[in-house]
């Protein structure tokens, strides 16, 4: 693909998703009369061009390769994602509301073969919303991780098993 | 049908007040900044969006039938609700996080008087 291309493929996914975004939110496609409502659609229209033009870049960068495929298994990745965020929560009221409060708070540090932002992103963002760990620090260029664990099992679940790495790896492609 | 809509929503948003619950109780009963985070950065999480789905399922199968596209498109921006919190709310936890870490906050050790 060409440089001028590439550009132009950018505009119109640009302008598309913004058209989008604005027919859900408004909601003012048909006038209670049963015609196309000009004003409030042509309004989009207008706007949803000018954005395109001036930030192409930001949703289109071209870095990204297979988004297709990558969506896919994001999309599967994404509903495991969501049973942790129920498990996490359970844990989190557990050791809330018991009375001892079984927590013994510990830093750890571990290293993944993650370099990609969008990777980087998911990785540190699922590791916040999982059972006991939050992230503190990302180091992009080497794939640095440093996490606050509340407990020593969940600290265990990314350095010993790895299961998440291993799982966002597998979605982005970039194992080893 | 309705019935049945409005009891799931009905558990929805108990679970969803729970969880914040727990979320506050958290960030009240335990030691440092950090584990405080723990709390509210999950239960904050699951609770806005467990109660927005239940406003979504109650808006469309109770609520919006027979009203305007304007009015029917509303779960539209409720979903999308839902995704920004998805996102918005680790990358907020982890930012504080990251900036009290920085500062130099000293984490709490099992058998450290509390903070």
């Amino acid at each position: 693909m060409s440089d001028n291309s590439g550009k132009a493929f950018g505009i119109v996914v640009t302008f598309c998703a913004m058209f989008l975004f604005w027919l859900l939110l408004s909601g003012y496609i048909i006038t209670p009369e049963g015609k196309l409502d000009v004003l409030h659609v042509g309004a989009g229209l207008i706007c949803s061009l000018i954005v395109a033009l001036i930030s192409h870049d930001l949703l289109v960068t071209g870095k990204e390769g297979k988004i297709l495929s990558k969506s896919f298994r994001f999309f599967i990745y994404l509903w495991w994602e969501l049973w942790q965020i129920i498990l996490a929560n359970f844990d989190v009221t557990y050791r809330v509301l018991h009375p001892k409060m079984p927590i013994d708070p510990l830093i750890i540090e571990f290293e993944t073969p993650l370099r990609s932002d969008f990777a980087l992103v998911t990785l540190a963002n699922s590791i916040t919303l999982t059972p006991g760990t939050i992230t503190i620090n990302v180091d992009p260029a080497k794939g640095k991780f440093q996490v606050h664990a509340i407990a020593q099992a969940p600290a265990d679940a990314l350095t010993v098993d790895k299961t998440m790495q291993s799982k966002v790896a597998k979605v982005f492609m970039e194992e080893g | 049908m309705v019935e049945l809509i409005v009891v799931i929503v009905t558990i929805l948003l108990a679970a969803g007040v729970f969880f914040m619950l727990s979320g506050a109780i958290g960030l009240l009963r335990l030691p440092d900044f950090y584990t405080r985070l723990h709390a509210t950065g999950k239960c904050d999480t699951l609770g806005e969006v467990l109660i927005i789905f239940g406003l979504l399922l109650y808006h469309i199968f109770v609520y919006s039938p027979g009203a305007e596209l304007s009015v029917q498109l509303v779960p539209v921006k409720l979903l999308f609700l839902i995704c920004f919190i998805f996102l918005a709310n680790p990358t907020a936890t982890h930012a504080i996080m990251k900036a009290a870490y920085n500062t130099g906050v000293k984490p709490w050790k099992k058998g450290d008087p509390r903070m």
